[in-house]
């Protein structure tokens, strides 16, 4: 679904991703991991565009996306932070994303707005949310056009243990209908359960990309934390 | 990229900054020409605004405007739509709120009390003017990341147009004396778009002035329909051309 | 109508005659069937006293001269053609009265000044109501004294100064009154040299190459309610003492060396109640001495007034000026001049004592201005912030400007005129 090829990333000094090589398949659940400043958020902003890496190409179905655009609308993205126009209220930002995005292919997926009860506060101020409400925002808006792939920057950080679960739930219904799902996260104990596959990056490299049925079995660890923990001692 | 350029709008407005731009500069336009008992005297007051005010509240408000929507900005580079199109919609949504403010506050005024040719060059030359220090301000922010550094560079810019060119153009005119200076002049003052529209006025409010040795050279040549249409296409350049670098740093701008 | 405006002129032509003090000739008419058919013929037949009447058509006598004292009239304007060679009438004798014909086409001279009319030394003429197209002089007066020219239309279509002569020319003459005429394309509208006591009233001078008037060396003379507009170099007086200017009004005279009125070497001079309207200067004075210019109103000028350093004792009161770009412009700092009790309408101090004068004294002359003598070229800076900062900075520390040019009792509102 998703092929980077060798890309490489230079902000002044620092190298965030060197000829970094990854394939993402569809109907896969990633989890991209990595210590902080490893490059993850570096490689989701070039695989969305937001970032335009120095050398390599990302292909999206088998497509160079370098100077395209329409492939975004294939995506669903939940960004680390979301920031909205501060001015505009819930209803508003919701209404303008399906606005722009809006086309007669995609049906609308509503149901993250209704389980997060965000109608009740549809005319609040994106400025006076508070960090929970706005990760919620930004996970209805993700999974608001139905796309095909789904890139969730820490989706969890920061929401209730409710809201938290509520998010899982779709994510693993979303997931079984065949989506590619990237997911970073530093909390991986909240992954065990949805992730199939584990990236793991470093220095801006590829450490290793494994399954995690076969990653559990090679260091013989039940739970994914330990588990990737003894694979990083082990090298 | 309609859409994207109606939600700017309406972001720009909700600020309220522009509503209180437009308020007092209305306020300003209205007492300038009922208290001076002549219009052209208020014509006058007005033209110092026009150079002054208005190209500073236009750089400003888009500089500071594009910063504190750099979240809205990534949003939107992260959805499907094109780099372009993001960028123009910034240009169309600040444009065309300073453009209707300025008309609104000012254009009007000038209209109802001098709806002659003159009044309707300086409402022409007021709304350019805003346009091109939009441009100017899209240019300045997308250089640089720092908001402090990319304000401090547009009042930078703003006070090398409205101030500091012209003391360098009277100094040059002191120094070289002697030479005939006409003709470059014309081609200096295209250097700078403030001269430039002050120019293209002053030769509607002044000409009995202008019309000595040097006027007559920017007369026969501004004062014509064609230098009119050189001097309006100039200030179109001073629109595109800032624009069109800052778009070209934007496409591959990393956010 | 037809035989009612004919009563009306045999009328007029009465008065005239009553008036001309003519009152035994005899009227000789001509008339293109009969046997007198030419004004040559007429004139020839002519005594003094006698009235010439000639009825319409065209005439191609080449140069008629008048030297006898007889009445000329031209019934419904015959027209008395030049063929582009001659001059088409030399007046030399005196009392003689010339009216409503229609002169065309005179020759063009390069060494003599050929004119569609001309006086030649001689007293009480009277040329009026006729209309002169395409002359290289319209009306020429030498050695006149006592002649009327009046309510003559004088048109040209001179394009070089060289090649044109003036519309009005009057030289070493005495006692003129130039009244009522249209003057248009000419190189000078109206010129004197060396014509004294003389008026000049009503004139309407327009869209003549060089000056609307040109006057120089002619003293004790008065002009009065003329219009001067769109003269390629507005109006010259120079040289000269005892001038009253009262009326008048001066417009549109564009261009460098373009003046509404140029004075030059005048004293003892009185410039009352004129309008400047949008003349790039509206009065450029040099030495000029113990001239009042009072009572005028400037408006829309480039420069309202440009005043030499070697002008003396002229005293500037009284005047409103509306909308000039520049007030005053002056190339010296000597300032020997008044400029009190003005209306300015860039004055922007206060009257506290409600005396409707106001308490601080107004500069007219700004900084920028004195930049511009020097610098023409500055000029492409007028009205930039910058040149308003160097304006307000020198109106609280003058450096450039003279100190003493100044209105010590600016008046707060316009005076009424």
């Amino acid at each position: 679904m998703i092929s980077i090829n060798n890309i490489s990333k230079q902000f002044g000094k620092l190298k965030a991703l060197d000829s970094l090589t990854i394939e993402f398949l569809s109907g896969e659940c990633v989890a991209l991991i990595g210590p902080n400043g490893s490059g993850k958020t570096t490689l989701i902003k070039s695989i969305l565009g937001m970032v335009v890496p120095d050398d390599g190409t990302i292909l999206f179905n088998k497509k160079n996306i370098s100077n395209d655009w329409i492939y975004r609308s294939q995506i669903g993205y939940m960004p680390q932070i979301g920031r909205y126009p501060e001015n505009m209220t819930i209803g508003q930002v919701i209404g303008m994303m399906k606005d722009i995005r809006k086309s007669e292919k995609n049906i609308l997926d509503e149901e993250l707005i209704e389980k997060f009860e965000l109608q009740g506060m549809i005319n609040k101020r994106m400025r006076i949310l508070s960090g929970g409400t706005t990760q919620k925002v930004s996970a209805s808006l993700a999974f608001l056009f139905n796309a095909d792939v789904l890139i969730l920057d820490e989706p969890t950080a920061g929401l209730d243990a409710v809201s938290s679960e509520i998010l899982k739930e779709k994510i693993l219904k979303e997931n079984s209908k065949g989506k590619l799902i990237i997911i970073t996260s530093h909390v991986l104990s909240d992954l065990d359960n949805l992730i199939t596959q584990i990236v793991c990056m470093q220095d801006g490299k590829l450490k290793f990309q494994k399954a995690k049925s076969l990653l559990k079995m090679e260091t013989g660890e039940e739970k994914l934390s330990k588990a990737i923990a003894k694979i990083m001692l082990q090298n | 990229m309609r859409k994207v350029v109606k939600y700017v709008i309406l972001d720009i407005l909700k600020s309220k900054i522009i509503l209180s731009y437009t308020l007092v500069l209305f306020l300003i336009s209205f007492s300038v020409f009922s208290l001076e008992d002549n219009t052209a005297k208020g014509l006058l007051s007005l033209l110092n605004i026009e150079l002054f005010v208005l190209p500073l509240v236009s750089i400003i408000f888009s500089t500071i405007y594009i910063y504190n929507s750099s979240e809205f900005i990534e949003l939107l580079v992260s959805q499907p739509l094109k780099r372009k199109s993001i960028w123009l919609s910034l240009f169309y949504g600040l444009s065309v709120s300073l453009v209707v403010s300025f008309f609104i506050a000012s254009g009007l005024p000038v209209l109802y009390y001098e709806p002659t040719v003159t009044g309707l060059i300086m409402v022409l030359v007021g709304c350019l003017l805003s346009i091109i220090f939009v441009a100017i301000a899209l240019l300045a922010s997308v250089i640089t990341r720092d908001k402090a550094k990319g304000i401090g560079m547009a009042i930078f810019l703003w006070l090398y147009f409205a101030i500091i060119f012209d003391g360098l153009v009277l100094f040059l005119l002191i120094q070289y004396a002697d030479y005939p200076l006409e003709k470059p002049m014309m081609i200096i003052s295209a250097c700078n778009p403030i001269d430039l529209s002050r120019i293209v006025i002053l030769l509607r409010l002044d000409v009995s002035a202008l019309m000595g040795y040097t006027g007559a050279v920017f007369k026969d040549f501004f004062g014509t329909t064609k230098g009119l249409m050189t001097a309006v296409t100039v200030l179109l350049l001073w629109v595109f051309i800032p624009l069109g670098f800052s778009l070209r740093i934007f496409r591959k701008k990393d956010l | 109508m037809f035989i009612g405006s004919r009563v009306l002129k045999y009328f007029i032509v009465y008065i005239i005659v009553l008036n001309a003090k003519f009152l035994n000739g005899t009227t000789i008419y001509v008339i293109k069937s009969s046997k007198i058919n030419t004004i040559k013929k007429a004139v020839s037949v002519a005594a003094n006293s006698d009235t010439i009447i000639v009825s319409s058509g065209i005439y191609f006598e080449k140069n008629i001269i008048i030297s006898k004292s007889i009445t000329l009239i031209g019934e419904n304007l015959p027209i008395l053609d030049g063929e582009n060679k001659y001059e088409i009438v030399s007046i030399k004798a005196s009392n003689v009265i010339f009216n409503g014909f229609k002169i065309q086409h005179s020759g063009h001279g390069t060494l003599d000044d050929l004119a569609g009319i001309k006086i030649y030394d001689s007293k009480n003429v009277t040329i009026s109501n006729n209309v002169l197209d395409d002359t290289f002089f319209g009306i020429y007066v030498q050695f006149g004294i006592h002649c009327i020219v009046k309510n003559n239309t004088i048109t040209a279509y001179g394009i070089e100064e060289q090649q044109i002569g003036n519309g009005i020319h009057c030289w070493k003459s005495d006692s003129l009154q130039i009244i009522g005429n249209t003057i248009q394309g000419h190189r000078d509208g109206i010129y004197f040299e060396f014509v004294t006591h003389s008026i000049i009233w009503r004139n309407l001078s327009k869209k003549n190459i060089r000056y609307g008037l040109h006057f120089m060396f002619s003293h004790n003379d008065a002009y009065i309610s003329n219009v001067f507009t769109e003269n390629g170099a507005g109006v010259a007086v120079m040289f000269t003492h005892g001038v009253k200017m009262f009326n008048n009004y001066f417009s549109n005279n564009w261009g460098d060396a373009a003046f509404g009125l140029l004075l030059k070497e005048i004293s003892d001079s009185y410039i009352n109640g004129n309008y400047f309207n949008k003349n790039t200067t509206g009065i450029y004075m040099e030495g000029v001495n113990k001239t009042q210019v009072q009572k005028n109103i400037f408006s829309g000028n480039g420069w309202a007034i440009k005043i030499q350093a070697s002008c003396m004792d002229v005293k500037i009161n009284f005047n409103n000026f509306f909308g000039n770009s520049f007030d005053v412009g002056t190339n010296g700092t000597l300032v020997l001049n008044s400029f009190d009790y003005n209306y300015w309408d860039k004055y922007e101090g206060y009257d506290i004592n409600k005396d409707k004068i106001g308490d601080l004294p107004y500069r007219p002359i700004s900084m920028f201005s004195m930049i511009i003598e020097q610098n023409p070229p500055a000029m492409i800076l007028f009205r930039s912030i910058m040149v308003s900062l160097l304006d307000k900075t020198e109106k609280i520390i003058p450096s450039l400007t003279p100190e003493n040019l100044k209105d010590n009792y600016p008046l707060m509102s316009a005076i009424k005129l």
